[in-house]
């Protein structure tokens, strides 16, 4: 590892034992190293849009008289108006525009795929002569219980609040799958940044001794 | 305070310096842990096992710095792996923190094989809004993406020629650490019939096994444990090597099931003080 590497290395080092530091209390490292990292990504946010959105797809074509590409520009001008209480109405276009070019976009296949093909995935072959066909029946059993949970129209007792109550226990099966991918999300970025500081101490043991 | 609710007050400063101490520990003393292979994983890796070479895999690379940990080693095991095997690779980011991600993999592992940019593989960059953007692609790549990430026309890379669309692509594998999945599954699967994979974080998995079970997706890899998974096949296939330092991933998991016995310690203790304290008022 060259000089250069172990300096920015250590930048990255020092950043990532200011944010840790928030773990014990709220201290000026986290401040700063919170407000950087802000910082950081909103400024390269902009300029990528600006060289991968704005440019290309308004600035270039206007530039070559594709004339008719001021109207979305005018459009994406308008939605600047929102800063403003007496002209945030005129955002409104703009808005209605956006929401329902991506309603009818997204509501007709956000149905079929998140709906109707989960409905039929829960179509499935039962029976006993095989360990598949038994988990079979399980999910069938607790898709029911889950949306029996769900019927607020009927009270929740006898036969259908037993039901109720396995759907809520199949429910909390659901969280508690999450909560431990969610765990093992949380220390894996953890173990990740443990090994980089363990490597850098390392090589910075290496460099000066 | 009797002790069990003294074990519930605990303040969690103690709980963040035991897990820091177990993670440290573990990450100075390394050891190695038995894996075991998910066929939602190897089903993955079998179908880049079975593409031939010269066939066309995309990926979308859809999470910036603060997924790394968890991602980037999916995206080194796959790239390694398609490229050892001369398949070529088309990429895109959908992500707005996430160029950056892409080309520190294509770069380095393009020089690792003597890859070409635009001959073996074409990064095609970033572009907001990905739901417009997939279904912009599904009718032709060079509607959103008319240039690549460095500027070059896609008509005029020789990667291109025969690519116009989904239809040209073997299979779509989606990394990401967001919301762009839901879209590679509503739009390019779902619109296109695309055949589609993810890779997603800890967090995401088990959000996204009901479109395994319909099959709208054919492989799920599953945040570090999923990417060590990758790696262990990928080690195993020969294309990457612990010598070289590319099992990323498995490095941590040692870290993991340590902070996870520890874990799952806590919670035992909390819901043991829990039910005492709440025995000793009833009583």
């Amino acid at each position: 590892m060259g000089t250069t590497e172990l300096i920015w290395n250590g930048v990255a080092a020092f950043l990532v034992l200011s944010i840790y530091s928030f773990l014990y209390k709220d201290n000026p490292f986290y401040k700063f190293a919170e407000h950087l990292v802000v910082g950081v990504s909103a400024g390269y946010f902009a300029m990528i849009l600006y060289y991968n959105a704005f440019l290309p797809k308004l600035i270039h074509p206007l530039s070559s008289g594709q004339y008719w590409y001021v109207i979305p520009g005018i459009l994406g001008l308008l939605m600047w108006a929102r800063f403003s209480r007496k002209w945030q109405w005129l955002s409104r276009p703009t808005l209605g525009f956006v929401i329902g070019s991506g309603a009818g976009v997204a509501i007709p296949l956000y149905l079929q795929n998140y709906v109707l093909r989960q409905l039929s995935a829960s179509m499935l072959p039962v029976g006993f002569s095989s360990w598949p066909q038994i988990t079979n029946i399980l999910i069938i059993i607790m898709v029911f219980c889950a949306l029996a949970y769900f019927y607020f129209s009927k009270e929740h007792t006898g036969v259908f609040g037993g039901a109720a109550k396995f759907g809520i226990w199949t429910l909390m099966v659901g969280f508690g799958a999450g909560f431990g991918m969610t765990v093992m999300g949380r220390v894996a970025l953890l173990a990740e940044r443990v090994v980089f500081l363990r490597d850098y101490f390392h090589q910075l043991w290496n460099a000066v001794f | 305070m009797s002790f069990y609710e003294r074990m519930m007050n605990l303040d969690r400063r103690w709980i963040y310096l035991v897990i820091g101490l177990v993670v440290v520990v573990t990450a100075i003393w390394s050891f190695t842990v038995p894996l075991y292979v998910t066929p939602e994983v190897r089903s993955i890796y079998d179908y880049v096992e079975s593409l031939m070479p010269g066939d066309v895999l995309m990926i979308g690379v859809d999470y910036d710095p603060s997924a790394l940990a968890e991602l980037h080693p999916m995206t080194y095991a796959i790239t390694r792996q398609c490229f050892a095997r001369n398949i070529k690779l088309l990429l895109c980011c959908l992500h707005q923190n996430g160029p950056g991600m892409v080309e520190q993999v294509i770069a380095e592992v393009a020089k690792e094989y003597g890859k070409v940019n635009g001959v073996d593989y074409v990064y095609m960059g970033y572009k907001p809004y990905p739901g417009i953007t997939i279904l912009a692609m599904g009718q032709n790549f060079r509607i959103p993406f008319p240039e690549d990430y460095y500027g070059t026309p896609l008509d005029s890379l020789p990667m291109m020629r025969n690519i116009t669309n989904f239809d040209n692509v073997r299979a779509i594998i989606n990394i990401s650490a967001g919301s762009g999945t839901e879209y590679w599954i509503n739009y390019a699967n779902g619109r296109y019939n695309a055949k589609l994979a993810i890779g997603v974080t800890g967090v995401m998995t088990s959000d996204y096994y009901p479109f395994l079970q319909s099959k709208q997706i054919f492989g799920l890899i599953g945040g570090m444990k999923g990417a060590s998974e990758y790696e262990y096949l990928a080690a195993k296939g020969g294309y990457i090597s612990k010598e070289k330092d590319q099992l990323v991933a498995s490095k941590s998991m040692p870290i993991q099931t340590t902070t996870h016995v520890v874990i799952i310690l806590f919670i035992v203790v909390g819901n043991v003080g829990y039910f005492m304290s709440k025995r000793k008022k009833q009583g």
